[in-house]
């Protein structure tokens, strides 16, 4: 077995965890507080990264166009949640799954119409387009290091916000008993706005930390957005812990299966069997994962209390 | 019966797609055969899931896999009849004997892990199995992958039915959806399909009187798949081919949106849900490139105002008619 290539695999894996994260939280969050299935979160995660595409075309540095994007984000994602979004938080998921279904179809055209159908690159400074050296000579891209620390960053802000301050006992509440909070005098709908807004910018984070290692293109969130549910439904909808600790499971099942499947099915069965059904099969081991984990416990890792 | 012009309207649409080569041949426009026989099969895959989403209330966001299981017994089966020489497999009724074997099969299997869950939780494993099959499908290179296979014949019907011709094939999709439209009407009124409306407005109801309501559920779920499997023959046949992307999850989300449109819940609904889609789709893609800048938030506006779909706007137009026509209460006379 290739250990560098395996540690080099679970970096990466990691990496795509916390960019899930990132999605799960934000989407978690909206399902768990506003009861909103919402589709169009891949879209907000694919607006980020083209809102970072544009700054750091008009910037010159991808800093500046990062830090220019995420509030641009979080006022997107207002924007939808006063003029789309609201109305459907009493709907059946089904009529929330149709709508938002229908905002995906409009933002991929938007963006066509505007961005043009050709895939954005978003360059890097020369800081970060190298790699580093970590140990024993293995190098590791250093852009990829950057988002595994700003997303434990985040994940880390994310904990204190929600647990120790104000509005996160505001949320917390909203999570448990939507009736009781707003009866009690406070203002929901800015909880909701707030919320949401709060989703947005996670979201667009995501995809503007994606947009330099993959293209930014068309229908880049529906991807992973697909792949976000798994998170959250194998952690349990609702709750941040089971999206962090399902991120991870994902992301790192996802990434190592693919580069590793081939070897350990040749263990088993002739090489070329195992060189034909390692990708179909290495695609699916998330779904598989997650239909196991549902079949056992039907309510994810972590169902949220009171649910 | 009281003759509204819901069901007017309803069965000017039957009639009229009945006369669609009739008329696409006498304006030499066979064009409009192909459309409509789209509509047809994408039509019965609607009025299958409608039976479960519609009356059992079960949101499965993965119906088009049995399209793609229908469509791949096809594609595989007559890629060996032609490369192999194994004429059996080239033959119709194999297809769908097949097509309906492994449908009902996936459904059982998908259905009874799936059937354990409720809510968001539902609605994300089915997609996550569709999810599944389209890699499966994806992956397989012996089949083309994810470029698909051309097929280089049509499902034979043993000198019954000669589907090159896209008249016949058309005649054959609309005697399938009658076929469906009469099972999924019988079904519904009968007591298996009261039970599964009563487990949508009600489950721990059901529970209660004594229903099996898993067991219920999960054979609707495996009639509806089954149903589907057989349009995705029917849909191969239309096409002349098969690709991973019949099964892609947006693929699924398109019938979820015909059923809601037309109206779920309702008999005819899915038809109209179906032919009002594909209709729009053509129009506005007609009228400009960027199409679906037009369709999606006319789907959010169709979703928050037009609860009901299509034909819930008839029958609010009937109960319209008989006021003033008739000067009567519709609900009490």
């Amino acid at each position: 077995m290739n250990w560098i290539l395996l540690f080099e695999q679970t970096l990466n894996g990691f990496q795509l965890g916390i960019l899930l994260f990132l999605l799960a939280a934000g989407m978690t969050l909206i399902f768990g507080i506003m009861d909103l299935i919402n589709l169009a979160h891949g879209s907000l995660y694919m607006m980020g990264a083209y809102f970072a595409a544009t700054f750091t075309q008009w910037t010159d540095s991808f800093l500046l166009g990062a830090l220019l994007a995420l509030p641009a984000c979080m006022l997107f994602g207002v924007i939808l949640e006063k003029i789309a979004l609201r109305t459907l938080y009493t709907r059946s998921h089904l009529d929330q799954v149709l709508a938002t279904f229908g905002l995906i179809l409009f933002f991929n055209e938007f963006v066509r119409l505007i961005w043009g159908p050709v895939g954005l690159d978003i360059p890097l400074p020369e800081l970060l387009s190298g790699s580093v050296e970590l140990f024993f000579g293995i190098r590791y891209p250093a852009f990829r290091l950057v988002i595994i620390a700003v997303g434990i960053m985040v994940a880390i802000l994310l904990y204190l916000l929600v647990s120790k301050t104000k509005i996160g006992m505001l949320i917390r509440a909203g999570a448990s008993n939507r009736q009781m909070v707003s009866a009690l005098g406070i203002n929901i709908n800015l909880l909701y706005t707030v919320v949401f807004g709060l989703g947005a910018v996670l979201a667009g984070l995501a995809g503007l930390m994606a947009g330099p290692i993959m293209t930014v293109e068309i229908g880049m969130g529906e991807g992973i957005l697909i792949i976000t549910f798994v998170v959250i439904v194998i952690g349990g909808v609702g709750s941040i812990r089971g999206a962090f600790v399902a991120a991870l499971i994902v992301g790192f099942i996802d990434t190592v299966g693919r580069s590793f499947l081939p070897d350990i099915l040749g263990l088993f069965v002739s090489n070329d069997i195992a060189d034909t059904a390692a990708p179909a099969i290495s695609s699916m081991l998330i779904y598989i994962l997650m239909a196991l984990i549902l079949a056992i416990k039907p309510q994810g890792l972590f169902p949220p209390k009171g649910a | 019966m009281k003759f509204t012009p819901r069901i007017y309207i309803i069965t000017l649409l039957m009639l009229g797609l009945g006369a669609v080569p009739l008329i696409a041949d006498s304006i030499d426009e066979p064009f409009y055969t192909v459309l409509f026989s789209r509509m047809l099969i994408l039509s019965i895959g609607a009025v299958s899931l409608n039976l479960i989403l519609g009356f059992g209330g079960m949101v499965s966001f993965g119906h088009a896999v049995y399209l793609g299981i229908g469509s791949y017994v096809v594609g595989i089966g007559t890629f060996h009849a032609v490369e192999d020489g194994v004429e059996w497999l080239g033959n119709g009724f194999v297809h769908m004997a097949v097509a309906v074997a492994v449908s009902a099969i996936a459904g059982l299997i998908i259905g009874a892990i799936s059937l354990r869950t409720h809510g968001v939780y539902f609605i994300m494993i089915t997609l996550a199995f569709a999810q599944m099959f389209y890699f499966v499908a994806v992956g397989n290179e012996n089949y083309g992958g994810d470029d698909g296979l051309s097929l280089y014949m049509r499902s034979d019907f043993a000198g019954l039915l000669d589907l090159s011709n896209d008249n016949s094939l058309y005649y054959l999709n609309f005697g399938f959806l009658l076929a469906s439209l009469y099972l999924s009407h019988r079904l519904t009124n009968s007591r298996f399909g009261m039970a599964i409306r009563g487990t949508k407005s009600n489950e721990q109801r059901m529970k209660s009187i004594g229903f099996p309501v898993f067991r219920y559920r999960l054979l609707a779920f495996v009639i509806a798949g089954t149903i589907c499997g057989l349009a995705g023959v029917l849909s191969a046949n239309q096409t002349d081919f098969v690709n991973p992307s019949v099964m892609h999850w947006t693929h699924s989300g398109d019938l979820i949106i015909m059923t809601v449109l037309g109206g779920i819940g309702t008999l005819f609904g899915p038809v109209i849900g179906a032919v009002a889609f594909l209709l729009l789709e053509e129009l506005l893609s007609g009228v400009t490139e960027y199409w679906q800048l037009i369709f999606g938030p006319m789907l959010v506006l169709i979703v928050i105002f037009a609860r009901g779909g299509i034909d819930g706007m008839l029958a609010a137009l009937d109960r319209w008619w008989l006021l003033l026509f008739l000067k009567k209460n519709p609900e009490g006379d």
